[in-house]
């Protein structure tokens, strides 16, 4: 057995030292990284969780869970829900139109597609509101039938579904794309109408980055702040979101009460974490 | 005479249907509103949405986003750097765990960001009474700010680098270390021609997100007029004012920006098609 040899098998019975590299900076760089990732993200972040944990339990459980922050919780994961399947249902259309047809304007559209990702989100909620306000163009087409938009419920949904519109039409796009034509032309061959080849062929294969792409515009909307406070109203037990009951707890200086909210959001958000990571070691699964 | 659809091709009346819901979907979420800010900035004329953007509030916050953006894009370019070469470049047990904590702030609400760096150095926070000894003010100033704006951006140039570097592997770094060229060497000669145009994708996604970002911000500033508002915070102040031109004047400059964004995003994609939309 050569030198090499023994140790390559040295080398594979310790999976779980470092390779040795011939680069140089591995100390350096990720003792660079470690400290800034602890300093701005962990540590601060860590703090939440203390200031929470410093009142008795029946109190964090009356701050997070009173009526007022139930009902704020309600709207903001209800409306970012309905958001999100609502660009579930047009990101699919669009991503479509966007890779099989074309139209005039194409690229202009396409690149419009990210202005939610490009605009400050405070432009985007003043221009929602006046847009959606009763004398607003589109809230006028409403009024007269008695169908209120902004300064409601349903206002936020409009502000959530602007700010999640990206992601199911940039998720969806790569794998329409790659989407054999080969495969629609066999089931084609085979009898099936095009009813029964979007439904049976197109649609499976698009699952996996469909749902990714809705719960990341869910995760994104369940925490939005800018475009949603203009829009909503903010009447106590009616159009508060979460975030915003989190800034009125803070003005009143009631940081734990603040914190716990924040703790409630942050254990959701790291569930969608987990959802999303699992939906897309799901979707390598089927892809292998 | 008629043309027989390929089989692939949906049907005319498909296309119609889809392209007409696609068109007012676009139209009613994303091209009004857009419209709209430049309509009400100019709805009193044009000479009086550039007052709005010229008096010395404006001026002033117009500062105050140039400052943080121009704080936080370079520190997050040498961030980013440092992490992809250490995640791209080596092996290391719990990999995916440190990129899972990079992306974090991505997954945090902007208010949430905010509250965390009160609860670190506002006046009831850990060091807030070492900071009010020393007179050294974080919360509702400028250093606040930008730690908020740091956090919130934090992940964006870093994760454009991850990928990008992990896919050039390292055969070229180690056979230019093998020839005998510093670290540093090799990362300007070999590692940086290669990501520069992802380095710049996501310098040019954390800028937009640091000159705009509300939430973070809004909650650590303290709106001082003139000195902590940056410009989408004036655009609340004005808009709750109900000087609707001037608010929309200001947002009208920072549509300006985003469609500046949008524009050269679109170009970088042209120059390295493998770049991949940003998330967020």
């Amino acid at each position: 057995m050569t030198a090499t040899e023994t140790s390559q098998i040295v080398a594979s019975r310790r999976p779980m030292i470092r390779r040795r590299s011939a680069i140089p900076g591995f100390a350096l760089t990720m003792g660079v990284t470690l400290t800034i990732l602890s300093l701005i993200v962990l540590i601060p972040l860590s703090a939440v969780a203390l200031k929470a944990s410093e009142q008795t339990f029946p109190e964090f459980l009356q701050a997070a869970f009173n009526e007022r922050a139930l009902t704020a919780y309600r709207l903001s994961f209800g409306a970012a829900f309905i958001a999100a399947i609502i660009n579930g249902v047009f990101g699919v259309l669009t991503a479509w139109a966007l890779i099989r047809y074309q139209f005039p304007f194409k690229s202009l559209v396409n690149g419009i597609i990210d202005l939610p990702f490009a605009l400050p989100t405070a432009v985007a909620g003043i221009a929602l509101a006046t847009l959606y306000a009763p004398n607003g163009w589109i809230g006028a087409l409403f009024a007269p039938a008695g169908i209120k938009i902004a300064y409601t419920p349903l206002g936020v949904v409009i502000a959530l579904t602007f700010i999640g519109l990206p992601f199911v039409v940039r998720t969806l796009e790569p794998v329409m794309r790659d989407l054999a034509a080969d495969v629609e032309e066999a089931a084609a061959s085979l009898g099936a109408n095009r009813f029964d080849t979007i439904l049976r062929v197109i649609l499976p294969a698009l699952g996996p980055a469909w749902l990714t792409g809705i719960a990341l515009a869910f995760a994104r909307a369940v925490g939005e702040y800018g475009s949603v406070i203009f829009i909503a109203g903010n009447m106590p037990y009616k159009s508060e979101i979460a975030p915003l009951l989190i800034t009125i707890e803070l003005e009143q200086y009631d940081y734990a009460g603040a914190a716990t909210i924040a703790v409630v959001m942050l254990a959701v958000s790291f569930l969608m974490l987990f959802v999303i990571n699992a939906i897309q070691a799901w979707a390598r699964r089927l892809g292998q | 005479m008629s043309r027989m659809r390929h089989p692939t091709e949906d049907p005319v009346w498909a296309k119609v249907v889809i392209l007409t819901l696609v068109g007012l979907f676009l139209v009613s979420v994303l091209i009004l509103p857009l419209i709209t800010v430049f309509f009400e900035a100019t709805r009193k004329g044009l000479p009086a949405a550039l007052e709005a953007i010229q008096n010395e509030d404006a001026r002033a916050s117009i500062k105050l986003t140039l400052i943080t953006a121009a704080i936080t894009v370079p520190f997050n370019v040498a961030f980013g750097l440092c992490a992809s070469w250490a995640i791209a470049k080596y092996e290391f047990p719990l990999k995916p765990f440190l990129i899972t904590l990079i992306d974090l702030p991505f997954s945090v609400s902007p208010v949430v960001a905010g509250l965390i760096y009160v609860l670190v150095f506002g006046a009831q926070g850990w060091f807030g009474p070492w900071l009010l000894d020393h007179d050294i003010k974080i919360i509702f100033a400028v250093p606040g700010i930008v730690l908020a704006t740091i956090f919130v951006t934090f992940p964006f140039v870093a994760r454009e680098l991850i990928p990008l570097m992990q896919e050039q592997g390292v055969d070229e770094e180690e056979a230019a270390v093998s020839m005998g060229a510093s670290g540093l060497r090799t990362f300007w000669s070999v590692t940086a021609p290669n990501v520069r145009w992802g380095l710049l994708y996501g310098v040019l996604l954390c800028n937009a997100r640091a000159m705009g970002e509300f939430g973070a911000v809004s909650v650590v500033s303290g709106h001082i007029r003139g000195l902590t508002n940056t410009m989408p915070l004036h655009v609340e102040i004005l808009y709750n004012e109900y000087d609707f031109v001037g608010a929309f004047a200001v947002a009208a400059l920072l549509c300006l920006l985003a469609i500046v964004t949008l524009v050269l995003k679109a170009l970088l994609e042209l120059v390295q098609p493998q770049s991949r939309p940003g998330r967020h």
